[in-house]
């Protein structure tokens, strides 16, 4: 399972685990009725202690993601479509709220930014229009 | 999850000559969980290992392992207990498969099966001598001898100290093998905080022999955070923000590690003419040095 520890923004690791295992599933990259790695092997996979992989695990199941089969192991349940939105909307948020701490930062107003925003997202727009062109000159 | 007692230690001191090594320092280890010690070089992690197991008598205080007293019943708790050190005492004139025979006839639980395995994975030569071996090779020589014997209780002192990547994955492995295969109990000690935030479940920091912080990780972290803010003025000096533990920066822009009411910080940042440019929660590093005042720190605010 594709999971990154990052150890300099201060978010706990068993939310950041929490946090990624919501991400793949939301994404379709963990798939309904697939099987989360058992706890040891993840923990040695993270270099995370077993306990904190136990917490992460606790809490995906609380919220629904996933379920613990007795005897075997913990899979994705068929929860998706809801999560998908709200997840979405989550890690989209968490990208806004940096954004403005570093526009307020750098001196740029709420205007500003959504005036940029605007911007970039035209010319972006109009630069898939024009990639396919550029491709095929090389 | 067990709730049964592995460590008690209580208002343990001890002096060495003039210097008070430690100074009342309580501490409690239960079955199952990692507990990371960190502190400076010289704060007294080493010599509450050292009364762990039985290698210093408590002069004031009281120390148990697993219910007993480790100077009175070295062999009721040595027995069960797995232990690697910075400095490695090894046997040097010992070949390892000599080293690890040596060890299996003091501990009657040996698994064999498990020892061949970690010299296989380590690709440890069994007829080398101990005196011949490498940094990294004495280290994972010395681990298998600490873990063979699937100790109740594993302890480690400064166990990455001075080793190269490899060989530290090979401790951080072995750490949540014997935490994950049946539940048993490790206390490290390490000083890079990195380690510790990954591998523990609990940690205390201890401060001129003192615990100044101890608790699960969670709950240690919780209530730190991390602020950039700004002022309208330069400041030659950090100012005296309410709950704030360290500063650092200059001028307009400071980023302060801070703890308690975030009200009353942001009171009192706006009494100086500042505003918080962005928060996070602090990472480990950042809160103990903070607590261990190794940054510029401003007179304590009342």
């Amino acid at each position: 399972m594709d999971i990154t520890i990052n150890l300099t923004d201060g978010v706990p690791i068993y939310r950041q685990i929490v946090n990624q295992v919501k991400y793949l599933v939301a994404s379709g990259l963990l798939l309904p009725g697939e099987e989360l790695p058992p706890i040891r092997t993840l923990a040695l996979q993270l270099k995370v202690t077993p306990n904190t992989i136990v917490k992460a695990y606790g809490e995906l199941e609380i919220s629904g993601v996933v379920h613990k089969r007795r005897g075997s192991g913990t899979f994705v349940s068929d929860a998706r479509p809801q999560l998908a939105l709200r997840e979405r909307r989550r890690i989209i948020e968490q990208r806004i709220d940096a954004l403005l701490a570093e526009a307020h930062q750098l001196n740029f107003s709420g205007d500003d930014i959504l005036r940029m925003l605007h911007e970039r997202k035209a010319a972006m727009d109009a630069g898939t229009d024009e990639e396919p062109a550029e491709v095929k000159k090389k | 999850m067990g709730q049964t007692t592995v460590v008690d230690v209580n208002d343990l001191s001890r002096s060495f000559g003039s210097k008070r090594a430690l100074d009342g320092v309580s501490f409690h280890a239960t079955a199952g969980q990692v507990y990371g010690l960190v502190g400076a070089n010289g704060a007294g992690k080493t010599t509450l290992i050292k009364h762990l197991l039985g290698l210093l008598r408590a002069a004031t205080g009281s120390v148990r392992v697993f219910g007993l007293d480790p100077v009175r019943d070295p062999v009721g708790v040595l027995g069960r207990v797995g232990y690697l050190s910075e400095e490695r005492e090894l046997p040097e004139w010992m070949r390892i498969d000599e080293l690890m025979a040596y060890t299996h006839a003091f501990h009657p639980t040996w698994d064999v099966t498990y020892a061949r395995e970690l010299i296989d994975t380590f690709a440890l030569d069994p007829a080398k001598k101990i005196k011949d071996l490498s940094k990294g090779m004495r280290a994972q020589a010395g681990l298998v001898a600490a873990v063979a014997h699937r100790p109740a209780l594993l302890i480690l002192d400064e166990p990455s100290s001075g080793l190269d990547a490899v060989v530290r994955r090979d401790i951080l492995d072995a750490i949540v093998r014997t935490v994950a295969d049946d539940g048993r109990t490790v206390i490290f000690s390490s000083h890079l905080l990195e380690e510790v935030e990954r591998m523990s479940d609990h940690v205390t920091l201890i401060h001129n022999g003192r615990v100044t912080l101890s608790g699960p990780l969670d709950e240690v972290r919780r209530g730190y955070q991390r602020s950039r803010v700004r002022f309208a003025e330069h400041f030659e000096q950090p100012p005296v923000l309410v709950g704030a533990l360290a500063m650092e920066g200059g001028g307009r822009t400071w980023s302060v590690v801070h703890s308690g009411s975030l009200e009353q910080f942001h009171h009192s940042l706006l009494a100086f003419g500042g505003e918080v440019v962005d928060s996070r929660d602090a990472t480990l590093e950042e809160i103990f040095l903070a607590r261990a005042g190794r940054t510029r720190q401003p007179v304590e605010a009342v």
